[in-house]
Formats: C-alpha cells, structure tokens, sequence
C-alpha cells in the first residue's frame, strides 16, 4: 500500500478512549483503512480489541475520540447510523433474527435479495432458501448468510470479526477469495482473526493493540507475524514450539476409552477408536462429519443408535451427563456459553461439580472447594480482577474457566470440543501446555480442533472423521496441515506409509 | 396450502377443540342456540382485547401486567366523558387515553432499563389508583348505541355482533402492523433482541410502540366494558391473569419472537367455553377453576409433543 492512499483513508478512528467504571478498556486506540486494503485488527484477549469493535460499529460511545467515514463523523450512537455510514460489521456471533425467516431477515436490514444470493453462491451455500427459518440453519450457514448480507449491503467498510472461527476449511477458502474480491473493488476491510495463517493470506496491514493502546501498524510480508506476536503479547513467543511429546503409547495395554462401531442420527456411522491413559488424540473433521453427535455421546448429552463404548476394559453407558462425569469423562463444549453460569462468580462456576454432584446434597464443603479451586485458578492464570461474574471475564478467561471447572474436580478422560475457538495465541499456548501436563499425569485427553495447525502443537496422534466415519489415523509428527486437510475432504493419502 | 396448514398448526388445533367443545356443550344443553353464542362472544369480548394487547406485548419479549388497569380507567373514562362529549367523541377520547397509558409503559421500561414484569406490576397500581380518581363508585353511562352494538346477531343468526367486532378491530389494528416493518421489528426484537439491534432495529422505539398497541387494545377492551354493562367499573376485573393464559395457550411463546394474535383470540373462546360447559354441568365453581388449570398445562404439553414429533417427522 502507498502513502498516498494512507492520506485519504476511508475510515479513520483516532485517539479513541473508553472506560467502564474504575476500568480503562481503551486508553489511544487508531484505526486507518483506504479503500482496496484489508487491515487486520489483533490483539490479546483483554487488550480492548471488543471494545474497540463495539465503538466502531455504533454499539458503544468513545469517551473521547472520533471516528470519520470519508472525513465524516460517523456511527454516532447506534448500529443503524454505522451502518448508514457505510460501515457494515459481521459479528463474532450470529446477529440473524431465530424465529424469522432468511427473507424477513433480509427486509429487517432493508437488503436487497438478489445481490445477497448471488453472494452466498459465491461464498460455496448454494441450497438456501429464503423462506427457511434461522433456527433450522446450522452456524457455518449462518455465519456464511450473515457475510454475504453485509456484502449486500454495498459497504464502504466491511468489519469481520472472527468470522472463520466457526467454519470448516473449504468455506474458509470461498470466504478469504471474496473478501479479497471485495477489497480489489473498493471496498476497505478490518479483518479480526486470531488465526495467522489466514491474517498472512488476506491482510495487507495489520494493527496491534495492547493494553487498551495501538502499538504498531505493520505491513504484513513472510516473517512478519513473530513481530506481530511480539507486540501483542509484549515480548517473545515461538509460534511453532511444540510442547513437549509423550511419544511412547503404552499400546499393550488396555485402553481408556474404547470405542467400538458407534453410530447415531443424523450422521455418525460405524466410528472406532481406541483413547489411552497418557495421550492426547486429536479429532479432526470438516465441518459436520459427525464429531458433534461424537461428543455428545461420550458426555452423556444422547444415547447411540448402535455401538459400544468401554471405559477401562467395562463396557459402559450413560443416562445423564452425571452418569459421564462420574465415571470421570469430562466434557468442555464448543461454546462457551453452553458450559458457563454467566451471571455467577468465576469460583462458584469452578466448583460446580462438587456442589452438583447429587450424593452430596447438603451443605457445601467450603473448605475443600476453595483449595481446589485456587489451586485451579493459579494452574491456568486466570485472570481474576473481574471475577464477580464470569460474563465479565475476556473470551480466553472464560474458556480457561470451562477447563479449571475439571481440573479442580480431577480430570480422568477430557473432551475438547474446539477448545481454543477464538482465543488469543498466549492462551492457546496455555492450554496445549495444560493439556500435555494432564497426559503427562495420566488423562486421556480427545482433543478436537478446527483449525488444523494445532494437531501437532498439542496431540499425539489424530484420527480424522469423514461422512461419519473414521477415516484415517495419523501421527502427530507427519500431521502437516496438508496431509490433514486431504484427509478431512476424505482423499487418499499421498506417498507410501500405509 | 399444506405449508399454510402446517405454519398455522397449532391455531387450526385450537380452533378444532374449540368446534368439539361448541358441539359438547350442545350434547349437555340441546336449547344451547344461537343467544347461546351471542352471550358466549358477549362475555369473551374483553377478554379477547386484553388477550390482544397482552399478545402483542409477549411477542415484543415483555409482558404488561397493567392491561386490566388499563381497561378500568377506560372504561370510567369512556362512562364519564360520553354522557358530555358524546359516543363517538367518547371513543376517541378513550382510545387515544389507552394508547397513551400503554406509551407511557413502553416508556417507563424503555428509559429506565427496570425489567418490564417490575415496570407493569407498579403501572397496575398507579392506573388503578388513576381509575378510582376518576370515578369512585361504578357510575357513568354509556352510549345506547355502543350497547346495541355487540347485542344479538348480524347478516345471518348465530355470527354475533360482538364476534364481529373483535374480528374487524383486531384486522384493522393489527393486519397493517403485521405486514409493516414495525411487525417484523417487533418479531424481531423478541426473538433475539442484540441481533435486531444490531441488524439496525430500533429496539427502544419498537418496544414503545408495542405496548403502545397494547394500550390501544386495552382501550377497546374498556369500551366492551362500558357497552356490556352501561356504566363506569373502577375496579380492575379478572383479565389480567386470563390474557396471560389464553396467550400462553393460543401458542405465543413467552420470552417472544413467536405466535400471532390469532391462536390468543380463538384460546379465549376454548377457555370461556369450557367455563360454560361446567357451569351447564353444575360442576363446583372452586373445581372449575382446578379443571381449567389443568386443561390448560395439558393442551400445552400436548402441543408441544405433537410439534415435536412433527418437526421431527
């Protein structure tokens, strides 16, 4: 990018502040994007970066800072002046409409129809129907339906923030390309990802904030993105280190978990695999395969249709989550919210297992659970000075408490369901680290990931799941993005191991 | 036509249940007739305004404990201003008064963020203490012919006026909202209120205009009032509790985003019919009450497996 389109940005934040109470979220925050040029927006989990997005979409007022549409003041007060201003976001959650239909959902943000389909066709979703219901959508669809919206909203500025987190890998592709496209024609684009790979693909700048600060403006180019890392963490990281491996499976004997010919509605079908004490077994799958209903399943949340499942050599089956956890399989789902009481206190949501278990009803053993819990709360460094109610913790707090909750009841067998989705780089570190420390001691750890480059930074082995089947096993150490990903599309492997 | 069928499930069922019981009560009363169904329409008709405004207001994601306040201060206005202004000045007066109170509550939520259960529950007090300010004593009178209007059958015997009546305000009122972009504003705030909000809905104005029709509705319900008995009645009668189950039953989730106005009205005449049936069959009014409880929770959870079973079909 030229100087000269730096001069005449399409969108100009500057000197933006913000404070909620004693607690300054943003302190300088400065955002420059010209039209043709996509500016990734990073920064840690706490460094002011959903504030900064809430201030730029019109949701929240800057104490003090303006923010110019072509050298305009703009979004001042609410969603529906930003987006008249040309500035239309894609959030990091659904902002579809559940009860009404894809079409009135349209006519809600007054976009037109045809631009929209053509641009959802585009984006790979080729069977929508405008008068389908949102609820009866699954998210990657949604996620898809709300970009190709904003699309179709003719922005000036588009803001996407993390929206890949929640798709597999070919609509990724589809996603980057028109994003791109978009840009070439005009368009500028703040781009939200914690994921390097696709920040180093699509972005042409990037923009880092740090404790409520911008820190740097860099151009992205091969090499950059340990800087990159370095400004947003405040000092060094090795992206790639891989912690440290127990490579020896003791295969001799019996494992934890044995899963023999699961099947279940509507998709799982015939999957076998064998989890051991001491390993963590990655899960790698497009999106929809059959690892949801998988995990389900192993937690209790639904019954198989066909299959076994043996717990230490026994075969077992589970009524209830309890039923689950008390044969010590414990499960952290996808979404955070599924697991977190919100308007609770970061303690009580650590120590739920303990008060929840129905054998001890009665009054709570309050000792013994602030031990645990401390001692979980230091092991994964959470963040505590909000920690009244955990809907005020960062994203990456929560999902370190999701994980605290068993590690202070005594972890047996983990089920990771995306366990790190849109969460910052230090605290992915934190949780392989914390993962391989619990193989080390003796868990089984079955890890599933969508974003493939975490296979061997944290697990030993990864099976991959196809159209509900299992359709290869790989080893952590030839686990490269490529070999998994023609896996996941169901494709032979290449070369001669077996 | 099947899609029709199929998006409209729940109000057909309801209206199926309604004609079994119409033709129940014939079987245990053979002189139930027509002035039958006349007084059946008769009683329901502030029933049903209440059940409207109070649907409105759920599907907004709010609920509005105030409607049989509002209805109260209605009516003693309607009482007291017809006799001077005359019936259709009367009526204005009365219907702008509702729509204003209604604002008034939307706005009160909408302005100081106080849940809208806490915000009604103290309005059902003040409107109430407004009512018996106005008029201390049932008193007023109102317009002959605003009485003969829901009296006896029109066109043909057996379609009562008052059926007549509910049907034309709630079409006049509601039909146009519906198909505006203030109807799917407020589907969509009551579906997922940060995601209207963020598609560029102004949830603060569509709350504010919701309780406003509900006001609006409240208004006709105390015109009903006035036309059923003549005169003015300070205090509240018992259609607060009786909105909230007929919406419930006419399959208007609480919490919003679904359900119509429809499935609430024709829910009130399931639950006033059923009132008629045990009345005819002498059964003990303490166990009428117990009996429309419990149809109540079981034409719900009914419902709700046979919905179940069909989404899943």
């Amino acid at each position: 990018m030229t100087n000269v389109q730096h001069s005449n940005p399409i969108l100009d934040a500057a000197s933006i502040a913000k404070s909620f109470g004693p607690v300054r979220a943003l302190t300088d925050a400065r955002l420059r994007v010209s039209a043709g040029e996509i500016v990734a927006l990073l920064g840690a989990n706490g460094a002011g970066k959903s504030t900064f997005v809430k201030i730029l979409t019109g949701a929240l007022s800057p104490d003090y800072g303006r923010v110019l549409i072509r050298g305009k003041p703009a979004n001042v007060g609410s969603p529906a002046k930003a987006r008249a201003s040309g500035l239309i976001p894609v959030y990091q959650e659904p902002s579809l409409i559940p009860d009404l239909s894809v079409f009135e959902n349209l006519r809600l943000s007054g976009t037109s129809v045809e631009p929209f389909l053509e641009f959802v066709t585009k984006l790979g979703i080729e069977d929508i129907r405008l008068e389908d219901e949102i609820t009866s959508l699954p998210l990657a669809t949604l996620r898809i339906l709300d970009l190709g919206r904003a699309l179709a909203s003719n922005p000036q500025v588009l803001l996407l923030d993390e929206l890949t987190a929640a798709l597999p890998t070919d609509l990724v592709e589809n996603v980057l390309k028109v994003v791109r496209e978009q840009a070439d024609a005009g368009c500028g684009v703040i781009y939200i990802s914690h994921r390097f790979s696709e920040i180093s693909l699509l972005c042409d700048r990037a923009s880092v904030l740090r404790d409520g600060q911008t820190v740097g403006e860099l151009v992205i180019k091969p090499g950059v993105e340990e800087h990159v890392v370095e400004l947003m963490l405040g000092a060094k990281i090795d992206l790639y280190q891989r912690e440290g491996l127990s490579s020896a499976l003791p295969n001799s004997s019996t494992p934890r978990l044995s899963i023999k010919s699961l099947s279940a509605e509507p998709k799982l079908e015939d999957v076998s695999f064998n989890l051991y004490s001491g390993e963590v077994l990655g899960v790698v799958a497009l999106e929809g395969q059959g690892q949801d209903e998988l995990f389900e399943i192993l937690s209790g949340f639904r019954r198989q249709t066909s299959g076994a499942i043996e717990l230490n050599g026994n075969l077992v089956s589970f009524a209830h989550p309890a039923d689950a956890i008390a044969k010590g399989l414990m499960f952290v789902p996808g979404d955070r919210a599924d697991a977190l009481l919100a308007e609770r206190s970061v303690h009580e949501n650590i120590a739920l297992p303990f008060s929840a278990a129905g054998s001890s009803w009665g009054p709570l053993k309050r000792r013994f659970e602030n031990e645990r819990v401390k001692h979980a709360i230091e092991k994964l460094q959470i963040d505590t000075r909000a920690q009244g109610e955990v809907r005020r913790l960062s994203g990456g707090n929560q999902q370190k408490v999701t994980i605290a909750r068993w590690l202070a009841k005594g972890v047996e067998t983990l089920l990771l369901l995306d366990p790190t989705r849109g969460i910052d780089v230090r605290t992915k570190r934190q949780i392989y680290r914390l993962v391989r420390e619990l193989a080390t001691q003796g868990a089984a750890v079955l890890f599933y990931t969508s974003e493939l480059g975490e296979i061997p930074l944290a697990c030993d082995r990864t099976i991959v799941i196809f159209n509900g089947r299992v359709v290869d096993i790989i080893d952590a150490k030839d686990a490269t993005e490529q070999v998994l990903m023609r896996a996941a599309y169901g494709l032979e492997r290449q070369g001669t191991e077996a | 036509m099947s899609e029709l069928v199929r998006k409209n499930t729940w109000t057909l069922g309801l209206l199926a249940l309604f004609l079994v019981l119409l033709a129940f009560t014939k079987t245990i009363q053979t002189n139930f007739g027509v002035s039958g169904l006349e007084s059946l329409a008769r009683a329901a008709l502030p029933f049903a305004f209440a059940t409207a405004g109070m649907a409105v207001v759920v599907i907004v994601g709010g609920i509005d404990l105030s409607v049989a306040s509002i209805m109260a201060v209605c009516s003693v206005i309607a009482a007291v201003s017809m006799p001077v202004v005359g019936g259709v000045a009367g009526i204005l007066i009365v219907l702008t008064l509702g729509t204003v109170m209604g604002a008034i509550n939307g706005g009160v939520i909408v302005a100081t963020k106080v849940p809208d259960i806490v915000v009604t529950l103290a309005m059902l007090f003040v409107w109430e203490g407004v009512a018996l300010l106005i008029l201390e004593t049932p008193g007023g009178q109102a317009s002959d012919w605003l009485q003969a209007s829901i009296q006896g059958s029109i066109f043909i015997p057996g379609l009562p006026k008052a059926l007549l009546v509910i049907a034309i305000v709630v079409s006049v009122v509601w039909l146009p909202i519906r198909r505006s972009q203030l109807g799917l504003s407020i589907y969509a705030t009551g579906s997922h209120e940060i995601a209207a909000f963020r598609s560029g809905v102004s949830v603060g104005v569509t709350r504010i205009w919701a309780y406003s029709i509900c006001g609006l509705f409240c208004g006709f319900g105390g015109l009903s009032l006035v036309s059923l008995t003549g005169i003015g009645e300070p205090v509240p009668g018992p259609y607060l509790l009786a909105s909230v189950a007929a919406v419930v039953l006419g399959g208007v989730v609480l919490g919003g985003g679904r359900g119509g106005l429809l499935g609430p009205i024709i829910a009130v005449f399931v639950l006033r019919i059923i009132r008629t049936i045990l009345t005819l069959a002498g059964v003990d009014p303490n166990i009428t009450t117990i009996i429309e409880g419990t149809v109540m929770v079981s034409v719900v959870m009914l419902a709700a497996i046979f919905t179940y079973r069909g989404g899943r079909a």
